[in-house]
């Protein structure tokens, strides 16, 4: 009964998208406000039945309904209750189900948070965003039912991807979908935009608060899943440049593009083309990273689910996302003005060699995701991308952009003075450049790829203080006020790019350290056998049986000391799941600010000893710790009062314009 | 110089770098593509020389020996028409299994035997990498045998 109401939600839902994505649009062609004022309700009528279709399908997994095919093959009734409730998004259907319920969420977000939109602005907002709801509600109901019966019921299910049974299951598949999916607001902004042939200053303020959320929301994304990789896979690596990992990471590159452009056109009404064309290409790399996961195109980790006519269905919706968005902007893009002007010295320029730099880098993850699958399916045959071309194309174009990190956010708008700004960044410049030759040598061993890292890192977290101190500086002299006066008086945008930017150079130390001094051993071990790695000793105290909800386990016990003083004992575990008779590593890890100390299993030798695997990780933690500042930076921009102050601008000017839609909507 | 010509100077200067750019990361991109062969086009010397490349196939069963200093193992990857033999020195992903499917990144010894970097079982416990499965696919194809084969990729899901 239950599976069935979820399946009858899915449904109404359906018609609902149809009507929201149908009425509010022609309403806001003929100007009739009773039609636009459809699209709120409409909005959240749409999340409240997703929402029960979800929890539907949730109950389905968390009371152990076997009859649900999908719960049949992705859970089991030993599972754990939070992996039971976390496997509701571990198959293909139930993801898509997840997906469509950000949507939703996003899109009632939207329907809230813009009382101070036009009327007519936020029809079409609404209506774009119910076209993509409509898209892969299609998909779940004609492809990918997640409520479909299995009769008769299995005794018990086959249980979750052991890979998949990790808390990183419950929050990294939300955290990323959170971002993936906020993009669409970005690309619903701009094509609301475009139709509505309002391309302005305006325009950029509605979208950059919400761009800049779901940007955050993919940063955590992406950094939990990378961690999750850290410690799930047992290899200790965190970036793979797997498929999987660039379909979520091309996004954010664009993204992170599309962030910064839009605050040329909100600051001096310039790049409104490039920034519909990057809010555009952010979602459609969105949908390709979901096309790319879900079609089972690649071989990877995460490809779980095989099916070619998934595939065929979201390549086609894609094609007619990308095909009908760029067809509406070349139509529509002519009747856009220019912006201001500005001078070779300036910040525009500055953020234009960014975005460059950034797409740049974007491009070559495409290249390189997607020329295997082009190759083979033009029967070339088979073949990969080495990690080669990723490690060093990909600094390489990145090098310059952190560069110009440190002294853009100096220039001026218009036109700035090169010779006053730098100057402004000798010490920081100065400053780089002993941490590159200081550095290296206190960690151990200098090297010019270690020296080249620390060198950005200290320039990018050097040249934002200086910034800082500069801006200080100037209003204690304008305006005669305390230091803390003057901090307290700095727009949180402001402080929101400065952290951003730190994070920036934290996740850089992080990288940089981690390749330079990382000592990685694969040693045999008996009971009782010592391995040094990092200055630090690890012995193999010795194994037992450990007996899990669903698995059974082989538990080392592993001492860690250091000059002789123990630091502190690591548990590192061989499980085999029993249903899915599949083996698992389950590393264990110390973390601390400078090091992580981690020990997996191997295999078992024939007598008693084992493959053992130690690593010694300085200051991993940094990248993580480096993603998540970046995160924040961009909630704390969120957060600026500017657009709050801005938004009750605009609604007074809005009420005076359209008194009959405020009339209308009462 | 004119501002004209200088305009026109500093753009030729952009495309040439540009040209120069694109140049260096074709060169890039080709020599880190690494091709993927099956035993049987390794026997029949198909294979570059002193250049990475993929193999996949089954691990034979009975094959998996390991070596005097505990780390290092030695299997055969066969396309069951022909084999390969490989040494890998670290710990094998937690699928790896003797009869299952498999895929190796490496270079071909001048003895004939395949030094792996990387095994990569990247899969679930029944499911066969696709480079795996295609390259037993072709070899059965070759061998021109008419009953079904072992692996259907349709059905090992």
């Amino acid at each position: 009964m239950i599976p069935e109401l979820g399946h009858f939600a899915l449904i109404v839902a359906l018609c609902i998208a149809c009507v929201q994505a149908l009425v509010p649009l022609l309403g806001a062609q003929r100007g009739d406000s009773n039609w636009m004022a459809l699209a709120r309700p409409a909005a959240q009528g749409q999340f409240v039945f997703v929402a029960m279709a979800f929890t539907c399908l949730a109950w389905s997994f968390v009371s152990n309904d076997f009859s649900v095919l999908n719960v049949a093959s992705n859970s089991n009734s030993m599972l754990p209750l939070r992996y039971r409730f976390a496997a509701t998004w571990g198959s293909h259907e139930g993801s898509l189900l997840l997906w469509v319920l950000m949507l939703n969420l996003w899109m009632t977000a939207v329907s809230v948070f813009s009382r101070r939109l036009p009327g007519e602005m936020v029809a079409r907002i609404l209506a774009v965003m119910a076209m993509i709801s409509i898209g892969f509600l299609l998909f779940l109901l004609f492809t990918s039912n997640p409520f479909e019966r299995l009769l008769p019921p299995a005794a018990d299910g086959r249980d979750l991807n052991p890979l998949l049974q990790d808390p990183g299951m419950v929050i990294h598949p939300p955290m990323l979908y959170m971002g993936y999916v906020g993009f669409s607001v970005a690309f619903a902004f701009a094509i609301a935009a475009l139709i509505g042939g309002r391309l302005d200053a305006t325009w950029a303020r509605w979208s950059r608060p919400w761009t800049t959320m779901a940007w955050a929301f993919l940063t955590v994304g992406i950094a939990l899943g990378s961690g999750w990789a850290y410690y799930v896979l047992g290899w200790g690596g965190w970036w793979f440049w797997d498929p999987v990992e660039n379909a979520s990471f091309m996004p954010w590159l664009v993204g992170t593009a599309l962030i910064h452009s839009l605050a040329v056109t909100e600051k001096r009404g310039g790049f409104k083309l490039w920034t519909v064309l990057l809010a555009i290409s952010t979602f459609s790399l969105s949908l390709l990273g979901t096309f790319l996961v879900r079609s089972g195109v690649l071989t990877s980790v995460h490809a779980f689910a095989t099916d070619p006519r998934r595939g065929i269905f979201i390549l086609a919706f894609l094609a007619l996302v990308i095909g009908a968005s760029l067809l509406l902007f070349a139509w529509r893009a002519p009747k856009v003005g220019l912006g201001g002007l500005f001078a070779l010295v300036s910040r525009e320029v500055a953020l234009l060699v960014n975005n460059v730099l950034l797409v740049a880098a974007a491009a070559l993850v495409l290249l390189g995701t997607l020329f295997p699958l082009f190759h083979e399916v033009l029967g070339y045959g088979k073949l990969s991308v080495g990690l080669p071309w990723f490690e060093i194309t990909f600094p390489v174009v990145m090098v310059p952009a952190v560069l110009l990190m440190g002294i853009g956010p100096l220039l001026r708008w218009k036109e700035g003075k090169l010779g006053a700004s730098a100057l402004r960044l000798k010490w920081a410049g100065g400053l780089a450049i002993v941490g590159a030759v200081v550095v290296p040598v206190m960690m151990g061993g200098w090297s010019i790829l270690v020296a080249m890292g620390i060198l950005l890192a200290v320039w990018v977290a050097a040249a934002g203080f200086a910034n800082l101190a500069g801006r200080i500086a100037q209003l204690r002299t304008s305006t005669g006020a305390s230091a803390s006066a003057a901090l307290r008086h700095l727009p949180r945008g402001y402080w929101g790019m400065l952290v951003a930017h730190l994070g920036v150079a934290v996740f850089i130390v992080g990288v940089t350290l981690v390749r330079g001094y990382e000592v990685e051993k694969d040693v045999r071990m008996n009971p009782g056998d010592t391995v040094t790695a990092g200055g630090y000793q690890f012995r193999l105290e010795g194994l037992k049986p450990v007996q899990g909800p669903n698995y059974d386990a082989t538990r080392a016990v592993v001492s860690v000391t250091r000059n002789q003083r123990s630091v502190t004992t690591l548990y590192p575990e061989k499980r085999f799941f029993t249903v899915q008779q599949m083996p698992m590593t389950e590393a264990a890890i110390d973390s601390g600010l400078t090091r992580d100390l981690y020990v997996s299993l191997g295999e078992p030798l024939a007598d008693g000893a084992w493959i053992v695997r130690v690593y010694y990780k300085p200051f991993v933690d940094w990248i993580w710790g480096g993603a998540f500042l970046m995160a924040l930076g961009g909630i704390i921009a969120v957060t600026d009062r500017r657009y709050r102050a801005a938004r009750r601008y605009e609604r007074s000017l809005v009420a005076d314009a359209t008194i009959p839609v405020a009339q209308g909507t009462g | 110089m004119k501002p004209r010509h200088k305009r026109l100077a500093l753009i030729a200067v952009g495309l040439v770098a540009l040209g120069a750019a694109a140049g260096l990361l074709l060169n890039a991109f080709q020599s880190n593509l690494v091709f993927f062969f099956s035993p049987s086009q390794v026997a029949a010397r198909e294979v570059p020389q002193g250049r990475s490349f993929r193999i996949g196939g089954l691990v034979q069963a009975g094959s998996l020996q390991r070596q005097g200093d505990g780390v290092s193992v030695r299997f055969v990857i066969t396309d069951t028409a022909h084999d390969v033999a490989v040494l890998y020195t670290g710990i094998l992903p937690d699928l790896f299994k003797e009869g299952k499917g498999v895929v190796a990144q490496g270079q071909l010894g001048a003895d004939g035997v395949f030094r792996a970097s990387e095994v990569l079982a990247k899969h679930d416990a029944n499911y066969m990498p696709p480079q795996a499965a295609d390259a037993v696919e072709k070899a059965k194809r070759a061998a021109a045998m008419s009953q079904k084969t072992l692996i259907d990729p349709k059905t090992s899901k």
